[in-house]
């Protein structure tokens, strides 16, 4: 089914480009990311325009594609012509290397900050007033909460959700028994397992169902924002994962296509000064310090720890606590077998 | 061969033959093939260590055992509806009878959200089950009340028709001969639309062991309890384990193949009876 899809995207963009070949020189670029980045996207995409063209260049015409960040890797790496991807993780990105050979190894150290021009973490959301008093990590395994957090199975931020929590526990109780016993109480406290971030959302919001949602920070300030202020407060916790979603070219695709030299100026220009306040303006955070320190108020200090010093990278990671037989497989049997 | 081309009035046996294995071939069998071929690359103790971890056969069971009472619930409710559209006239007919074709046309996604909206504690009809302590969404009721729906056409579709083309002239000599109503409704009708009737109860079911879009905004998804095998394809397709998530599909198409043969079997059996 997915080649079959993918040909006819190929299809479709035959057409799109045959269509506008009579305006030879102008570039096309294809940028391949995750949901909640499409906004920022939007407005970036014409701010790069605008200086792409101030250096005497003809205007670049960027398409977006959103979807799962896992989903989305996996239809680059079945051909779809990705000059850039942005995705939610570097493991997915990573994927591109493994099972692609579409980029070099070296992908993530190629551009400043890990590749990660803008960061995040992650936050508790909780309904107005937070009736249950929940301030940290530690609320989430009381008995009386329920949180709502997707499956790490199948979605990639919730994959960071669960990183988040086992780090703060190890970081405050020593070990990685007495995390995993912390990870365990919380999912006992999760009443439905939606597949996709999107789906917990609408569960909490919606459906009303829990009392705290695990969430990234952007999208945390989104669901605030478009859904009444006022109706869900933001809790930032003591202790968090600094979420870095990085940015590659794929290597394959722009040589083939010649746009290398736009795509990399592409990523490039997210390090600008323009692009990094227009994060902060889509509630990522900014990645360069200097911008960062501007917004303090906005976003709150946090003591950050990374996948890389915790769980020494995304591949162990994988593969200890998200893949078959890993870790996860253990809570959820445990909490199975609790319930017999 | 020969024969069976000089004895049927069209033509062409041959070319149409050749054509329908050529689009079945292209349409389905290659990519079932490509299916099974994955799973060749495992050994036999991967493929079953896949296929019975206690996480999947949990799964097994409810997606074919929901299937199985959505398709006997649409058997019932189907048929009855078939036969209020075809027997009676009545304002807005033509309106009820498109609207069967609604689960076709619905994104499954959009009917998940639609049902759960109903069905959880804060939706309408959610609302007063919940006051009886019955919870549909979140639920395997929910997973079967998402089945029921996605399958229901099927049994309209095929029973309707035969209902149709039912001479009224039956039932007459039958209650002439004193049958009783019920009895008229056992040997006279029910084995008139048995084969239909069975053909879309198979279809149902096959639909409903597939079905993923509309369930997993109503089933709550929680593994060991209301997670459907589909499901669990995904998530073994998200971590790029392709092989287990070919092989899971395997098991769930040769269960599905097998159902669906004894129901055609019985199909058979029932139109030779008739």
């Amino acid at each position: 089914m997915k080649p079959l899809i993918n040909t006819a995207k190929k299809l479709a963009l035959a057409a799109i480009i045959a269509s506008g070949s009579f305006a030879a020189t102008a570039t096309t670029l294809l940028n391949v990311s995750y949901d909640p980045t499409r906004e920022f996207y939007r407005e970036y995409n014409q701010l790069f325009n605008t200086h792409w063209q101030a250096q005497d260049n003809p205007a670049a015409t960027v398409r977006q594609s959103h979807g799962g960040s896992g989903s989305q890797a996996r239809s680059v790496i079945d051909g779809l012509d990705a000059d850039v991807v942005t995705l939610a993780l570097a493991y997915d990105v990573d994927a591109l290397r493994k099972r692609g050979e579409l980029i070099p190894e070296n992908w993530q150290s190629r551009l400043p900050l890990n590749s990660s021009p803008y960061t995040s973490t992650i936050v508790l959301l909780v309904r107005k007033g937070n009736p249950k008093n929940i301030k940290d990590w530690d609320d989430l395994v009381r008995d009386d909460v329920q949180v709502i957090t997707p499956n790490p199975k199948t979605s990639g931020g919730a994959r960071w959700n669960y990183l988040a929590a086992w780090g703060y526990a190890l970081k405050k109780y020593g070990s990685d028994e007495k995390a995993y016993e912390f990870v365990e109480k919380i999912y006992k406290n999760v009443p439905v397992l939606d597949p996709a971030a999107r789906g917990a959302t609408n569960t909490f919001v919606q459906r009303r169902i829990g009392d705290v949602f695990i969430a990234w920070e952007n999208e945390a300030f989104l669901a605030v924002e478009q859904l009444g202020r006022g109706e869900y407060e933001i809790i930032v916790p003591s202790t968090s994962i600094l979420a870095e979603p990085p940015v590659t070219v794929v290597d394959k695709n722009v040589d083939r296509k010649g746009t290398r030299k736009a795509a990399e100026a592409y990523l490039n220009f997210l390090y600008s000064d323009e692009a990094q306040h227009l994060a902060a303006k889509h509630y990522y955070r900014p990645a360069k310090p200097e911008i960062a320190k501007q917004y303090l108020e906005k976003f709150p200090q946090v003591n950050f720890f990374t996948v890389d010093e915790v769980f020494a990278g995304w591949d162990n990671a994988q593969e200890t606590h998200f893949n078959d037989g890993g870790r996860f497989d253990a809570i959820l049997e445990a909490i199975a077998r609790a319930r017999r | 061969m020969s024969q069976s081309a000089a004895r049927s009035v069209i033509p062409g046996f041959g070319i149409t033959l050749g054509f329908s294995v050529l689009y079945l071939s292209l349409l389905f069998l290659l990519p079932v093939a490509g299916l099974v071929l994955f799973t060749f690359k495992m050994t036999w103790p991967e493929f079953w260590a896949a296929v019975s971890h206690p996480q999947v056969v949990a799964s097994y069971k409810l997606s074919f055992l929901a299937s199985f009472i959505g398709a006997s619930i649409n058997a019932v409710f189907g048929t009855l509806t078939a036969w209020v559209l075809v027997r009676y006239t009545f304002p807005g007919k033509k309106i009820v009878d498109a609207l069967v074709d609604l689960p076709f046309a619905l994104p499954t996604a959009v009917a998940g959200i639609a049902l759960v909206t109903l069905y959880a504690s804060t939706g309408w009809v959610g609302h007063y089950l919940d006051l009886f302590g019955i919870r549909v969404a979140y639920s395997e009721i929910g997973v079967v009340i998402a089945l029921t729906y996605i399958g229901l056409p099927f049994v309209v579709r095929t029973v309707q028709p035969v209902l149709a083309d039912f001479e009224k002239e039956l039932e007459e000599a039958s209650a002439a001969l004193g049958a009783s109503r019920l009895t008229t409704v056992r040997r006279v009708i029910l084995p008139a639309i048995l084969p239909a009737l069975l053909t879309g109860y198979a279809l149902a079911f096959a639909r409903a062991v597939g079905e993923y879009g509309s369930v997993i905004f109503i089933s709550g998804n929680m593994p060991y309890k209301t997670e459907i095998t589909p499901l669990l394809i995904v998530a073994k397709a998200e971590q790029y384990d392709y092989n287990g998530a070919a092989a899971i599909g395997v098991v769930m198409l040769a269960a599905a193949f097998i159902l669906l043969l004894m129901i055609n079997g019985l199909q058979w059996w029932a139109s030779r009876r008739g």
